[in-house]
């Protein structure tokens, strides 16, 4: 923020940043080779829903919009406990190119609304054969990466998700602000 | 891309605007009277005006770099883990992604009576905290709405804007102190002899402490101008972030109540820290000269502006 905002204390939305997504696919090949976390083939979409008419009519249209082609993939929306709204695209394991279709389909339509400021982030799972789970997060307004690996009882491996960390650098741009990997337990899709 | 949704509040600002100019305004008439003061007194009033530039200035920097020790202290709260309040943590970690904002160090203050605060002199040492009985009045969408309130006082740096703006106010308070005690024990030499030293006819002593006291109201009245603007301007920034209004304006009207319902004498405990709070804790009055006086805008100009959010949200 300029001298000049901070004295009139204005605040812009931050719009969110979109394309980055579009190298998740490299990043799970390289996941995949590497520590033998396979995607799940599900993704989320969160996002705070702004109140009124015009986001809930954009919303409807997306789910819409996910629904319709010949390789629809089941949508399901869920609501957080903190009011988020997650939009979980299901596709099979090897489908993740279609996946990060999907779910760029319902970021460009909530931004192309004018509704980007409210995208939070996305979210694409992997796990292994031995009940590894992991998430990649992606925040929009960042436009980093992190991984998230829950354990059972609200703790996480931060050995697995530093190890990811180190894996995927050359793939993705990791956040390197370790404050902001914030926790999403209980996200829909891990 | 639809830009109009969060079309900022062009008016505000320029009253804003409007009101730092005065403030500096008041800061160079009241500077420059002080040089000619200097300039006709001799040492008498130069040491008194020298002592209250350094006090001020050390008071101003003082609250502005412990700000965040201070508010803590002075509320009595405590900072808390991830562990110790995980939904509270989880609702901020949330909205600083929202805003793509570092994220503050979180407190709870144990106390019933419903508020939350936000200081430190950067977004690095900023502290949020709510006290236990806001967390028990509020329900989670409406606690959302005030944290995201409260960080947009820290990205609106308002701490800082503040204290900064608050100092020539102090000085002023400072120097008419100063002066007042001069002017009852050191004054004395006018009654010895011909008194030359003051120039023109008035004691130099009663011109400072006349000039420290019109800048000390003027300032005062700006100061407090600018501080409702600054809670207008982040309840805005707040309300857009979480795209709620209503569940900010359903935040303010049970905390405004349940205030309201609060026996004075505890209220007036809280009076010092009332600047940083999202609701002010005074009984809200309905007279006209209080408004102008008032740390926070009133309700129902805070409502009105949240439901015109509401209204271009939807559109």
């Amino acid at each position: 923020m300029g001298f000049l905002d901070t004295l009139l204390g204005r605040s812009k939305p931050v719009q969110p940043k979109l394309d980055a997504l579009f190298s998740l696919p490299t990043a799970a090949i390289t996941l995949q080779a590497a520590m033998g976390l396979t995607p799940t083939g599900t993704g989320s979409v969160c996002f705070r829903p702004a109140e009124g008419r015009a986001f809930h009519d954009i919303e409807s249209e997306v789910r819409e919009l996910l629904a319709m082609g010949p390789e629809a993939a089941p949508v399901e929306v869920t609501k957080d406990s903190y009011g988020f709204t997650w939009l979980v695209c299901k596709h099979t394991s090897d489908e993740m190119e279609a996946l990060v279709t999907d779910l760029h389909a319902v970021n460009t339509s909530l931004a192309d609304g004018g509704f980007g400021p409210q995208l939070l982030c996305t979210l694409v799972g992997f796990g292994d054969d031995r009940g590894r789970k992991l998430g990649i997060v992606y925040l929009y307004k960042r436009g980093t990466f992190y991984p998230f690996a829950p354990l059972s009882g609200e703790h996480r491996d931060n050995a697995l998700e530093l190890e990811v960390r180190g894996q995927v650098g050359g793939d993705l741009k990791i956040e390197p602000d370790l404050s902001r990997w914030f926790p999403v337990w209980g996200a829909p899709g891990l | 891309m639809v830009r109009t949704r969060y079309a900022p509040d062009r008016g505000l600002q320029a009253r804003m605007g409007l009101t730092v100019f005065l403030l500096g305004l008041v800061f160079v008439a009241f500077v420059t009277a002080l040089v000619f003061v200097l300039i006709a007194a001799k040492v008498g009033a130069g040491a008194i005006i020298f002592f209250a530039v350094i006090l001020g200035a050390g008071l101003t920097f003082g609250s502005l770099f412990w700000s965040d020790k201070i508010a803590l202290s002075a509320s009595g709260a405590k900072e808390v883990t991830p562990a110790q309040a995980p939904e509270l943590h989880g609702t901020i970690d949330r909205i600083c992604a929202l805003a793509d904002m570092p994220k503050p160090r979180v407190a709870i203050a144990q106390t019933d009576m419903p508020n939350a605060f936000a200081t430190g002199r950067n977004s690095k040492n900023a502290v949020i905290c709510v006290t236990t009985g806001l967390m028990r009045r509020l329900d989670r969408e409406e606690l959302e709405g005030v944290l995201a309130h409260e960080m947009s006082h820290v990205a609106h740096k308002d701490v800082v804007v503040m204290t900064i703006a608050s100092f020539v106010g102090i000085l002023a308070g400072l120097l008419v102190r100063f002066a007042f005690y001069g002017e009852l024990f050191g004054g004395g030499g006018r009654g010895r002899g011909g008194n030359n030293n003051n120039g023109g006819g008035l004691p130099i002593l009663l011109i400072v402490l006349l000039v420290g006291i019109v800048t000390y109201a003027i300032s005062f009245l700006l100061i407090r101008l600018l501080s409702r603007y600054r809670e207008l301007a982040a309840d805005r920034a707040g309300a857009l972030l979480t795209g709620q209004p209503s569940k900010l304006a359903s935040a303010l009207t049970k905390v405004s109540g349940a205030m309201a319902a609060i026996p004075t004498k505890d209220l007036r405990e809280a009076q010092p820290l009332s600047a940083f709070y999202f609701a002010p804790a005074l009984k809200p009055n309905t007279t006209t000269l209080s408004t102008i006086f008032s740390t926070h805008p009133s309700l129902e100009r805070r409502l009105r502006q949240l439901s015109e959010i509401s209204g271009q949200l939807s559109k």
